[in-house]
């Protein structure tokens, strides 16, 4: 069922990125997610919103292995990923950021986007302790790679600072950065613009949509914000009691009766 | 080529120096201050092993005393037991030459570290589920569980321990050589994985364990192999100690030295093994040095503990190192081995 979708007669079909069947996850008797179907397609950027409580941050456990559903198959590419560990997940090509920042805070920042780029190590833990020439030309490219994630998001010159030194919008772009160097094919923003002023907010869409481009990325994004995710987003989904009330572009979830009773009230 | 030549250059005068070291050491010192160096040597080892677990991976371990024990009685019991149950049938095993004493060192070493490494697997899978404080006390539990039956095996000599085993590593006035070389094993070690971006891995479980997760870093290997290593290194400290001191017992693998052991790797700073370094001859020389204040010394001794820790609770050296040159962004070449 795995590759099936994928080596389909030879040539290989446009599939979803990631698709949620009628996954629910309930703690205790309660349900965060309930019967919720997602698809996200190739190059999309997609926002999932919803008031506090809806189950937005359980969506994105969910996807990354944190959770695992109740009921029902989460896709990645074709294949079904819930059950994986997270780190499988996120070596298969799912990298998330965190609401509330998880950064290795004693650690610098190059070495916090090195940590995320030892996925792509070819060297094993034999040639580490040895130190060979495989382990050395494989942590220079490491090395190299990280500080090119971190030229293009113009974190460069904070390479050294301890990262829970920096600025919080700095720790914000830093988190970002650390995600992209896992080199997903999709990327999960949880709430990116929490907590900036309207002028870091308006930077970070630009940001998202410099990284989608550079990257050739496909991203999915909680946001509370609504000018972020209107501004961004070209489709949305909008979740509240874990249930999935809307689904469509900006515009129409603007106007949406459901979504606006689940923010403003009846 | 030429870090091979280097290398190669590097081990032969390491080599050569500490054989030359334990020669001229082992004629020119006082027996009792030699004792105190092998003594630092092999805390070293435990500290800086300790601090693979501890401090890299933070995964609080406080029973290094078990693994400690489990190569040391494993090594013994190669020399004591063993080895003269095959002895006949394989001559060349014989012990009383110069090369038949390395030759079962050797033996005692890889059974001892294999032995203690499988034990430090057995320990880390559980915390793979524990956490913190949780954690801390199933590795005490094993400490305790290793002291208790070494206290209770009448076969390596119960309560009172084992003793008259052949002092293998002080033939041909080696000892020095031997601790030394496993301290020169286990930093380099150390630094080598801390210096790597697959070791950059393990101190990211120890910063946040959940993103490291989501960041594709298998948290559970990381945690597995750093106390298999760990673990491995206190085994073989323990074969070393067994066949230095010539006569073991289980209390010297008690709960106490388990809490040294930790304290050290605290005292210097968790991570730094440089800090491990120095904290494990700190606290081995300085109840020496004390001796003079008698029965005093020991209250002395923990009130500068006390003191060290509420002036400096990151420890001496925090997370810093000395003498490991930091990769430099500036010049990419210098990433050079520095030995």
């Amino acid at each position: 069922m795995a590759t099936q979708t994928a080596e389909d007669g030879g040539a290989i079909r446009i599939m979803s990125v990631l698709e949620m069947r009628d996954v629910t996850k309930k703690f205790g008797g309660l349900a965060a997610v309930s019967g919720l179907n997602l698809v996200v397609e190739p190059g999309e950027l997609l926002g999932l919103i919803g008031p506090n409580g809806a189950g937005k941050t359980t969506v994105f456990n969910l996807i990354t292995g944190v959770y695992k559903p109740s009921s029902g198959d989460v896709l990645f590419q074709g294949m079904r990923v819930n059950g994986l560990r997270p780190c499988r997940i996120a070596s298969s090509g799912i990298c998330r950021t965190f609401q509330n920042i998880r950064l290795f805070k004693q650690l610098n920042v190059l070495d916090n986007v090195r940590i995320a780029a030892h996925l792509h190590t070819k060297a094993n833990l034999l040639d580490s302790i040895l130190r060979n020439n495989r382990l050395m030309t494989n942590d220079r490219e490491l090395t190299e790679f990280s500080l090119m994630i971190l030229r293009s998001l113009k974190l460069e010159d904070v390479s050294d600072q301890r990262s829970s030194d920096l600025p919080y919008g700095l720790q914000r772009r830093l988190e970002i950065a650390r995600a992209i160097a896992t080199k997903p094919r999709l990327l999960l923003l949880d709430e990116p613009a929490a907590g900036m002023n309207p002028q870091e907010k308006v930077e970070l869409m630009e940001l998202v949509r410099s990284v989608r481009r550079d990257y050739q990325l496909t991203i999915l994004l909680i946001e509370h914000d609504m000018r972020v995710v209107m501004g961004i987003c070209e489709r949305i989904y909008v979740l509240d009691y874990g249930e999935l009330i809307a689904e469509g572009k900006p515009e129409a979830i603007r106007k949406d009766p459901r979504v606006l009773s689940a923010y403003l009230g009846e | 080529m030429r870090i091979l030549m280097l290398r190669v250059i590097a081990i032969l005068v390491t080599f050569i120096g500490l054989y030359m070291l334990s020669q001229f050491v082992t004629y020119q010192m006082d027996p009792y201050y030699f004792q105190v160096l092998i003594e630092c040597g092999v805390y070293i080892i435990l500290a800086v092993s300790l601090n693979l677990i501890n401090g890299i991976t933070g995964q609080f371990s406080i029973g290094h005393a078990g693994f400690f024990a489990v190569g040391a009685y494993v090594g013994a019991a190669w020399t004591m037991i063993w080895q003269p149950m095959v002895v006949e049938r394989y001559s060349f095993l014989q012990m009383g030459t110069l090369h038949g004493d390395i030759l079962n060192l050797l033996i005692a070493l890889i059974l001892g570290m294999t032995s203690a490494g499988m034990a430090g697997f057995v320990v880390g899978l559980p915390s793979l589920r524990l956490r913190g404080d949780y954690l801390a006390i199933a590795t005490l539990g094993f400490a305790e569980v290793i002291y208790v039956l070494l206290l209770n095996i009448n076969s390596v000599g119960g309560a009172r321990g084992l003793n008259g085993i052949p002092t293998l590593i002080s033939s041909g006035n080696l000892a020095l050589f031997w601790v030394f070389l496993f301290v020169i094993i286990s930093i380099v070690l150390s630094r080598n994985i801390m210096q790597s971006v697959r070791g950059l891995t393990w101190l990211s479980v120890r910063e946040d364990e959940i993103a490291a997760d989501a960041m594709g870093v298998d948290t559970t290997k990381v945690k597995v192999t750093a106390f298999v290593i760990g673990s491995a290194l206190a085994g073989a400290a323990g074969v070393l100690y067994a066949h230095f001191l010539t006569g073991i017992s289980p209390d010297i693998f008690s709960m106490n030295t388990s809490i040294l052991i930790t304290t050290m790797v605290v005292l210097g700073g968790s991570g730094s093994v440089t800090g491990s370094v120095i904290a494990a001859i700190v606290l081995i020389v300085l109840p020496e040095v004390l001796r003079f204040l008698k029965n005093d010394r020991m209250v002395i001794y923990s009130v500068l503990l006390i003191v060290m820790m509420l002036t400096r609770p990151q420890g001496i050296f925090g997370t810093k190192e000395i003498g490991f040159p930091k990769w430099r962004r500036k010049q990419p070449k210098t990433e050079g081995r520095s030995a």
